[in-house]
Order: structure tokens, then sequence, then C-alpha cells
């Protein structure tokens, strides 16, 4: 049974007849593999897992056929039974290391909040473990940092903190939301590694949310491409990248620097993400698609299985038996 | 002489009030960088924030004076140069900034943005103007109808459109863009890139492109310049320092960034710790405490750039660890 199981979810913002910022989204994330989420600004990433948390407040309107935790239906959790399980088993650490600490109190306070709440720890054995988290996330002369303020440390040594901050409840699941675009390469390549590791340490399963294709390339066992709402395209590392099947990740692919081969010119999918207005009747990316077909513009496509993974286009790529 | 931008041992120290009673604290944000800069190149400058970079962009576009060193632009000294010399050579150089919507005035139209430089700097009339800005709008792939439009109407890329536009309305020798692409998405990144790239074939103008991501530097830079904490460590030919890097913390940024066809049988080179305090650098070689080659004499003696596999390079050791 996998670890987490959204199916058919929607989150939109206004009424019922919004356009929906997650359309329709199946996600499963199996125990102590690494997911990927990739897709551009407003594809609707974050606010899925920030749905998962229950952490859309009015007026976003979520809903779901389930959003299955180890378990458990999230969707039917309210306030105190929610939280016992948000924070502890199912953690997540954001983009903004310096926005995720609260300024006035000191790391070490932060962190043994969680193991009160959470674990029934206090006094020394909250601070003992307080400590061993932050030498567990390698941060030097721990010991010393425990009193340390938030802006007494780096944009690194903060989204350590954080990350400290959310292994304290030996979490099944963390969910990483841009977890390295506010930091420099190699402190980004310090802090994947860390993740990494206390992924195969701990067996958790890590969801890791970003626009940076190489950095899942490196990391991800499995990856969700998403276009405005929706997954468009489901597939295993690194095939996904060998040979990608949906038009929208071709291009994606196409337009990193690193594949330019040394041409002058990147190649580029014309036009931007359909805004509230101008989404198409058909497939989402039929406007921008070079292989859109009339039907692109009258359906919108299912996703659809196939023998690597999932995809949805009624005219896949880079398949050998057609889509079922 | 065809360079149309000359650095010599360029340095900029800021002074740091430390309190009341202790002395004032030098903070080396730039530290003798030189390069030279022919029309219709790129020089990327690469490094990690505090690295000095910026301090650089704002020396060169002369927003902030150099504590010391030359500069000269299309030939002519920086130093010295009267306020009218000044006015003159300030519109060769011209700025791209990292974040366009912050770069834009949210109460000013587009065009009358963009006809502003014209109106200070040239006696065109309103008609001409006009016409001198739709012509430019035009050209970095702004429609006519969008000269009434406020910024806050348009996407991150279009706003990068338009503050590249602006950038190049008194049709500059050099222009220095301070990560351009980083607020914006992959396939919008390849859209602004190839518009620097076609503007630069068309009008012979020389990029300082300041970047972090090195697979966006290593697809525009004709020369490449790896800065750590203030002070030039690698420079040369783009294309040498990618397929080569000498100096280990070239290759330590190299080998951290993340590929899309990640090779496994080639290791990462793993670099511990951060950027040191720049108020308190550490002696000799600024990143010998990172460093996996350090021997004493990087904790005392201070590199210089020299001439190396027809590079610059300020590493004791770059013999030794590239045999």
């Amino acid at each position: 049974m996998s670890l987490l199981d959204i199916k058919n979810l929607s989150v939109r913002f206004g009424d019922a007849n919004a356009v929906p910022v997650v359309d329709g989204l199946d996600l499963r994330v199996d125990k102590g593999e690494v997911l990927a989420i990739v897709g551009e600004s407003g594809s609707g990433k974050s606010v899925t897992m920030m749905a998962l948390m229950g952490l859309i407040d009015a007026p976003g309107i979520v809903s779901a056929d389930s959003l299955s935790f180890d378990g458990t239906d999230m969707l039917k959790l309210k306030g105190r039974q929610r939280r016992r399980i948000v924070g502890k088993d199912l953690a997540m650490v954001f983009q903004d290391p310096m926005t995720a600490l609260n300024p006035s109190y000191t790391v070490g306070f932060q962190i043994e909040e969680v193991l009160r709440q959470h674990l029934g720890l206090s006094g020394k054995a909250a601070r003992q473990r307080a400590l061993e988290l932050l030498e567990r996330v390698e941060i030097p002369g721990a010991a010393s940092r425990l009193d340390a303020y938030p802006h007494q440390l780096s944009g690194g040594m903060s989204q350590r903190v954080a990350i400290a901050m959310a292994i304290a409840g030996e979490p099944k699941l963390l969910i990483a939301d841009e977890p390295t675009t506010a930091l420099d390469v190699t402190i980004q390549a310090q802090i994947m590694d860390l993740l990494l590791d206390l992924q195969r340490d701990q067996g958790m399963a890590l969801v890791l949310i970003t626009h940076d294709l190489a950095v899942v390339a490196e990391t991800a066992d499995r990856v969700c491409v998403m276009y405005a709402g929706q997954a468009v395209e489901v597939g295993q590392v690194p095939a996904l990248f060998e040979a990608p099947t949906h038009p929208y990740t071709e291009a994606l692919l196409a337009a990193i620097p690193e594949h330019s081969q040394g041409a002058r010119r990147l190649a580029t999918l014309p036009g931007i993400v359909p805004g509230r207005y101008d989404r198409p009747h058909g497939c989402l990316l039929s406007p921008r698609c070079p292989y859109a077909q009339a039907n692109c513009r009258e359906r919108r496509p299912g996703l659809d299985a196939h023998e690597r993974g999932a995809v949805r286009c009624f005219y896949p790529l880079n398949l050998s038996s057609e889509v079922a | 002489m065809n360079a149309v931008l000359t650095a010599r041992d360029l340095t900029r120290h800021y002074e740091i009030s430390r309190g009341l009673f202790k002395g004032h604290a030098t903070v080396r944000a730039l530290n003798g960088v030189s390069f030279e800069l022919d029309a219709g190149k790129t020089l990327a400058v690469v490094g990690e924030s505090g690295c000095g970079k910026s301090t650089l962009a704002r020396a060169l576009t002369l927003i902030e004076e150099p504590t010391s060193g030359s500069l000269q632009i299309a030939g002519q000294e920086i130093a010295g140069a009267g306020k009218a010399e000044r006015k003159q050579l300030r519109r060769d150089v011209q700025m791209v900034f990292q974040s366009p919507y912050a770069s834009l005035n949210p109460r000013q139209k587009i065009g009358d943005q963009l006809a502003e430089p014209l109106a200070i700097n040239t006696s065109l009339s309103r008609s001409e103007r006009r016409e001198r800005v739709q012509a430019m709008m035009q050209q970095v792939g702004l429609r006519p109808e969008h000269y009434q439009r406020y910024p806050h109407m348009f996407s991150g890329g279009q706003r990068q459109r338009i503050a590249i536009a602006r950038a190049m309305m008194l049709n500059p020798k050099i222009v220095v863009a301070d990560e351009p692409t980083s607020a914006l998405d992959v396939s919008i990144q390849a859209q602004v890139l190839n518009l620097f790239m076609d503007l630069q074939e068309q009008f012979n103008t020389a990029y300082v492109f300041i970047s972090h991501n090195l697979s966006v530097v290593q697809h525009v830079a004709d020369q490449i310049l790896v800065m750590y904490l203030g002070r030039p460590v690698e420079m040369g030919d783009a294309e040498r320092i990618y397929s080569r890097p000498l100096h280990p913390y070239t290759q330590a940024l190299l080998s951290a960034t993340p590929t899309i066809h990640p090779d496994p049988a080639k290791p990462k080179i793993k670099i511990q710790g951060e950027l040191p305090n720049p108020l308190d650098p550490p002696t000799g070689c600024a990143f010998h405490k990172r460093c996996p080659y350090a021997t004493e004499r990087c904790a005392v003696e201070v590199p210089e750039l020299r001439l190396l596999d027809a590079r610059q390079v300020a590493c004791h050791h770059a013999e030794v660890i590239n045999p």
C-alpha cells in the first residue's frame, strides 16, 4: 500500500465555478521513495502539498475523492487530530528558511517546541534531543548554535535548522518545497545531500517540489510534471529525461541551456501558461504545442498509463506501443 | 585596440562602523579585478553571494566610485572625468536588474518609461521618441498596444523584456545584466536569453553577464571571471574553463551544479563549510579553509593570478592538482 494516495484532488479559490488551481490530480507516493513534482510558477505544485497539509484557508476550496496518508483520510480530519499528524508524521521544509523560522525565538527553543508538542519531551531531554538534531543536520558547533537567533545564521544554516525541525518527529513523509532555490550552488549541493542522506537513513519518503529539472535528475526516483494545475506526465528517472512522452516535458528539457549544444538560440515554447481568462477549451497545452491537432483543441486528454508511466496527451512521443 | 571596457586592478572597499568604541572595519568587497571586454562579446561573472559580483556591477555602471584602480569605457578613463563627460559615459553603460518588477516604475506607462532615457539624453521630439520606442518594443517582442500599459499588467518574462528594451534605448556599448533570468521560469528564461543573444548580434553590444547559474553562463559567455570573496580566482576563455577548470573553487562550483544527465562515474567534489565572514577574511588564500588541496603555504601567502594553460588562475597548487 502506498504511503500517500491522492485521488482526484482539486483546489479552487473563490466559488465552486472558479478555474481550478489544481485540477483533478492523482498522485501516489510509496514508502521511502523520492518523488519530484516539477512545474513552472503557477502550475499548482505547491498548492497540492498545502492542500494535503490542510494549509488552504477560505476562500480556497479543497475537494478530493481521497487524500489518504498512511491509512488516514486527511480530508476528514479536523483541528486537533490533524495537528497530531502534521508536523510529526508529515513534515514540510519551505523555500525561504529566513521566513520559516520565528525571528523572536532562539533556534533551540523552536526545535524544542516541536519535541514538546509532538513527542512530549521537556526540559533537559528536549534540549539534549535538539542538540542531537542540530548535529544530525551537520551544523558546526551545534551546542553554541542552540542559543542563536535566526538572524545570526546564514541562509544555508537556517535551512539546516528548518530541516532539523522537520525531522524532529521522525516523519514518514517529508515535503520539501523548493528547499534550495534561495541558496548558492555549493550550499544547494550540501543541502540536497543532507536531505537524501536523511531520507535513506530514516527510510522516509521525500516529496521534492522544484522547478529545477537538473536537481530532479540527480535526486528523484520518480517525477510528476505539472502544467496549469494538471499532472501531464508521470515517469521514472532517468527514463523520463531520456525519452519524454509529453510535448511539454520535451519543451521544458529543450529550454535548458545545458541542452543548447553550442547553438546560439535555445529552443523555446512560444507564449505563456494560460491564465484564468484564456484557459483553452481543449488540451491546456494546445495553444503552445507544436504537435497540436484539431481534436487537441476540442477535447481534453486524460492521464493514461503506458509502459513507463503515464501521460496526458493524445499523441505522446517516444512510445513504442499505443496508449490504451 | 577595440576593447570597449577595460578594468585594471579595480577595488571597492566599504568602511563598516562597529560601534562607538571600536575602530572602523573594512570590507574588501572588490579586490583587484582586471579584465578587457571587446564589443559584441560577453563576459560572465560567476560566484556565490558575497563574492563581489554585484559590487563589480555597481562600479562598472558608475553607480559607485571604485576605491582604487582604473576603469576605461570605450578608451576613456573614468577617474578624473568631469560631470558632462560622465553623463555621456553613463549613456554607454546600461544595466538590467534581477527583479524586473522592482526595476520598473509601477505608476508609469511602459511607453513613457521607455521614452524617458531619450527625453533626458537626446533632443528628439515627442513623436520621434514615440517612434523609436515602438521600434524597440517590436524588437524585444512586445506588441504596440502594450505602450499604454502599466508594469503590473505584464508577466515576469514580459517585464524583463521591457527592462531590456529600456536598457537598449540609447544604444549602449555595454549592458551589465545582474542575474537577469534568475527570477524566471525555465521556458521563459530561454526566451529572454534568446532575446539577449539576438540584440547582441544586431547591435554588437558587449555584455557583462552576472550569474550564479553556471549552465546559463555556459550558454552565453565568451569569457568567464570566477570570483571568490572579492578576488578573481580564475579568468579566461569560457570553453576552456568549462572543459578543464583549474582552480579548486571553479572545479567545485562546476561539480556542484546539477545536470540533467548526471554521470555516476564522476564523483561530485564536495566542499565543506560556507563563505567566510568578509569582515574577517582568512589569511592567505581566501578559499583555503574550504579547499581540499590546501597546504600551509595557502594559509600564509595570497596567491596571485598567473597565466597557466591559456587562462589566469590564482592558486599555488594549480599544476599539482591538474597534472
